[in-house]
């Protein structure tokens, strides 16, 4: 745009108009067609008349959990199915101001509950390497938009896994930043404690951008940090300590996985960085604190959803009815599920077993990173999902299994570190997979520099699935 | 048997912030309904809340002011709870870390003190109002309420009669408003009180089963209530029946309890650490600097007025009941230095004549300063106490200083030596008859010259002043 080759509203509109043509894939919930062209022209008045914003008339996706003013927001769930908001998530503010066009709201998981999509009011999405199965959740229309090249950038949410999942099994960037470094605030909180808002794209450095872009204390969030900037992305690792946990190479890894990731990282060592051994010892607890933390925080931030003030509302005779009958009919299956296990742990008698013991295996998790940070290393790099993409259906009647598929994101989450996915291969059926870094609080800079110098040596992330092409 | 009676109170206290605890809407009390919302309030997705640091402020110094502890280490709980007047399904208050504990309220009843117990005290936030249109049948929010800070302070069982539940409240209500945290304003609902009571046989330790009655709303209805579940309780127990826990509530229409709510139906708050609040951690320098600026209290100004000024006891309530009053006494004191003068023209003149217009002392259009200054032209012997008294008239009908109406009426004394001097020797000497009575003995004369010094005066000479000139000049002509 800046060398004037294309106009915002021609990206804008080639962007609406992919989406369309790949629908599909079902990976936009709304769009904002008019508001989006509109956005476009004032973009290009501005660039015309100077304006060299990076963002200014880029197009972005943002995950239907995000509120967009004026625009419908569902969280994917039927409770929401008519919800407009009357403001602006502070992210969504902050694209704005930088000159972004907020192309539509993304699929996702309802409320964000799930690791792969299916759970959507509006309908599972479809992975473009492979439309037979899972983009990833819950983040997965985000995800799958960038993949398909319908957007260069999508933001989403991250509470298990929810942004690097996906973008590992759908072959672009991730990532998580460190609980504190986005506002919350107009997001639709499903565990307030774990939430955080991250973004795709299908650089690290684009990533970076992005990030930045939306970072920064916010008045309205108490959660939110002031931290400065990251600032230029270093080039080279030479010298850098990259800790390898072995409790993330379990055999419970899918053989390609764990070979593509072991790739990935004597390439690492190639560049310069010394592979550490570490442990992190109690990372076989944390799925389990998590599916107690989660869905007490759940079970806490929906109870809102009441039919009284917004969203739908099932009539009924008495008070307690309406409540019931609304909530019945407004949320789906694993919402429910989550709700009722949230109600269990932190119900009187019940609270100290569940809700008090997970939050010391929290710390307990927390601890361990802390530690290799202090001793050991200066990054952490391991896998994002055990296993690549899987066909639609197939877990999705098991939570159990479904549940393990975030068992190396979620530890991340717990300590509320920065994580990011970076693609690094393919299996044979050509399915995308990607490796993690996880870094210190804060400490995001590093991720850009381990992930950047990677991307700088390989081409993973240039890789198009079938029939794509890469219009931006 | 005899029963003795054990209370604890539960008080909920609205603060007088200008936004509410958690966003900047308004917390004015009023307004169109659902005037004061915001995306917070009205608990949409993705709103936050953020602490107004004024609700944690005014927690400290109630605290401060009840004798309690502050924990330094502080966080707020979600309560949670489906109502159709609680916007989150939650309310954000504070469980396992309350801000204050272990406090004491130190009580002046009826001559003697008594020392009532603080348990603890934390912030909430309000919940919105329910309103049944009886017209339409159908149930409206109001939510203006919702999100306004409240304090709620927990007494220990340590109350033993209605009246001393009385007392405890309207004190808990002048520290508020000594510390101006909060109107306390029982009929607008800043200030709201449940009551937890049992009976026990007299001299045993172990505590009856109690009821607890909600949502009283009145100092009144508080007294009330207690005693219709006090000789409800003492019947069912004098009977060998046993009282059943239950939340009750007050009917003013016939001042009986009756249950609320079965036990069976005992809520489960499902409390945990609210993620989106970060603990408080506070430090000693700001509760310092916050106990530094604590105006003196009730009972401090109480012993000052008894003790420093030797007012009386009754006189002293009456002008420490309002930190207004008993800052108007100092203002007056300051100027006149006569604590008992000062006391009387305010409780007596000022306070009666403020009742008869229905008017507050805020309203007064009389200054302390003007109050004070009438006060030094009697005890400076410019005007004499009656005189005053239609200064203070005048003073209260035209807001004019006591100087200014004096000068202006005439009012001032004479007490000009050489002028009083002149009229004596002229009185005197027109009157050699009565001054020969007089040395023969008949002291009753005096009076008579003092009377003719009056009537050429018209009485505004100074008359201490007539009297010792009088007796100088007639013994120089004895």
């Amino acid at each position: 745009m800046v060398k004037k080759d294309i106009s915002s509203r021609e990206l804008t509109e080639k962007a609406l108009k992919d989406i369309e043509k790949n629908s599909n894939l079902n990976a936009f919930i709304t769009l904002c067609a008019d508001d989006a062209l509109k956005a476009a022209n004032e973009a290009d008045n501005l660039r015309a008349k100077g304006d060299t914003r990076p963002l200014l008339g880029v197009p972005i996706a943002v995950k239907d959990m995000i509120l967009t003013k004026g625009v419908k927001t569902t969280a994917a769930s039927k409770i929401l199915s008519n919800y407009i908001p009357p403001y602006d998530a502070t992210v969504v503010r902050k694209l704005k101001t930088a000159g972004a066009i907020i192309i539509g709201k993304t699929n996702m998981d309802e409320f964000a509950m799930g690791s792969s999509n299916e759970h959507s009011f509006f309908g599972p999405v479809k992975n473009p390497w492979d439309t037979k199965l899972v983009s990833g959740g819950s983040s997965g229309g985000s995800a799958v938009s960038v993949a398909a090249r319908l957007t260069p950038f999508a933001l989403g949410t991250d509470t298990g896994g929810s942004i690097r999942q996906p973008a590992s099994l759908c072959g672009v960037v991730g990532i998580k930043p460190t609980y504190g470094r986005v506002s919350r605030y107009g997001v639709v909180a499903y565990a307030s404690s774990l939430d955080q808002v991250g973004v795709f794209a299908r650089s690290v450095e684009e990533c970076a951008l992005l990030t930045e872009t939306i970072s920064g204390k916010d008045e309205f969030d108490s959660t939110s940090v002031d931290i400065t900037p990251v600032g230029e992305i270093k080039f080279g690792i030479k010298g850098l300590r990259i800790g390898i946990p072995k409790e993330y190479f379990t055999e419970a890894l899918d053989p390609i996985v764990n070979s593509l990731v072991s790739e990935a990282l004597n390439n690492l060592r190639s560049l310069g960085a010394t592979l550490v051994p570490i442990s992190l010892p109690h990372t076989d607890l944390a799925l389990a604190a998590y599916y107690v933390i989660a869905p007490a925080e759940a079970s806490s931030n929906l109870a809102r959803y009441d039919g009284i003030r917004y969203g739908i509302r099932e009539e009924a005779e008495d008070l307690f009815s309406l409540y019931a009958n609304t909530r019945e009919a407004g949320f789906g299956s694993e919402v429910k599920r989550r709700i009722i296990i949230g109600t269990y742990v932190l119900s009187s008698g019940y609270y100290d077993a569940y809700y008090k013991k997970a939050q010391q295996v929290r710390r307990l998790i927390q601890n361990d990173f802390l530690d290799v940070f202090k001793n050991s290393c200066d990054v952490i790099a391991a896998p994002v999902s055990p296993f690549p993409a899987w066909k639609l259906g197939e877990k999705v009647s098991d939570p159990l299994k479904m549940y393990l598929s975030d068992i190396l994101t979620i530890p991340v989450n717990l300590a509320g570190l920065p994580g990011m996915s970076i693609p690094c291969g393919f299996t044979s059926d050509r399915l995308p997979v990607g490796f993690q870094l996880i870094g210190k609080p804060f400490d995001e800079k590093t991720l850009y520099q381990v992930g950047a110098t990677y991307q700088k040596e390989t081409n993973f992330h240039k890789e198009l699935p079938p029939g794509v092409e890469d219009g931006f | 048997m005899d029963f003795e009676v054990v209370i604890g109170l539960e008080v909920h206290l609205q603060l007088a912030t200008k936004s509410k605890i958690f966003c900047s809407s308004s917390a004015s009390f009023g307004g169109e309904p659902n005037e004061y919302i915001d995306p917070v309030t009205f608990g949409l997705p993705g709103a936050l809340p953020v602490l107004n640091y004024k609700v944690l402020e005014y927690g400290i110094k109630m605290g401060l002011a009840l004798n309690c502890e502050i924990n330094r280490f502080n966080r707020f709980a979600r309560k949670h709870y489906f109502y159709p007047d609680l916007p989150k399904g939650y309310q954000i208050s504070q469980f396992e870390e309350p801000l204050c504990e272990r406090g004491r309220l130190d009580l002046f009843i009826n001559g003697g003190w008594r020392s009532i117990g603080i348990k603890r005290i934390h912030m909430e936030e309000d919940a919105g109002k329910n309103i049944h249109d009886s017209r339409t049948g159908s149930s409206l929010i109001d939510l203006n309420r919702a999100g306004v800070g409240l304090l709620e302070i927990v007494s220990e069982p340590d109350i033993r009669s209605p009246e001393e539940a009385g007392f405890y409240l309207k004190a808990v209500r002048q520290i508020a408003r000594y510390l101006e945290i909060s109107d306390g304003n029982m009929e607008e609902g800043s200030l709201r009180c449940d009551a937890n009571i049992s009976l026990r046989p007299a001299g045993t330790l172990q505590f009856g089963t109690r009821t607890e009655i909600k949502n009283l709303n009145s100092f009144k209805n508080v007294e009330k209530a207690l005693e219709y579940e006090i000789a409800r309780q003492h019947k069912i127990l004098k009977e060998g029946g046993k009282v059943v826990q239950e939340t009750m509530t007050f009917d003013t229409s016939n001042l009986t309890t009756r249950p609320l709510r079965s036990k069976e139906e005992s809520s489960d708050y499902r409390y945990f650490p609210d993620p989106d609040l970060p603990p408080l951690v506070l430090e000693e320098s700001l509760i310092e600097s916050i106990r530094q600026e604590l105006p003196s209290l009730p009972n401090e100004r109480l012993k000052t007025l008894t003790e420093g000024f030797g007012l009386s006891e009754y006189d002293a309530l009456v002008l420490t009941a309002e930190k207004a009053s008993v800052d108007f006494f100092q203002a007056v004191f300051d100027v006149c230095n006569n604590a008992k003068l000062a006391s009387n023209w305010i409780t007596s003149e000022l306070f009666g004549r403020l009742n008869k217009e229905g008017k507050e002392l805020k309203d007064s259009p009389i200054t302390a300063l003007a109050l004070g200054q009438l006060i030094s032209l009697i005890t400076d012997e410019v005007i004499s106490g009656k005189m005053a008294k239609s200064v203070f008239d005048e003073m209260y009908e035209t807001g004019e200083s006591p100087d200014k109406i004096v000068e202006k009426k005439g009012l001032r004394q004479l007490d000009n030596e050489d002028d009083l001097l002149k009229l004596i020797t002229k009185i005197l000497d027109a009157n050699v008859d009565q001054l020969a009575t007089y040395f023969g003995g008949k002291d009753r004369v005096f009076g008579f010259f003092v009377g003719e010094v009056m009537k050429e005066t018209k009485g505004s000479a100074n008359p201490k002043k007539v009297n010792e000139l009088l007796k100088r000049e007639i013994e120089k002509r004895r």
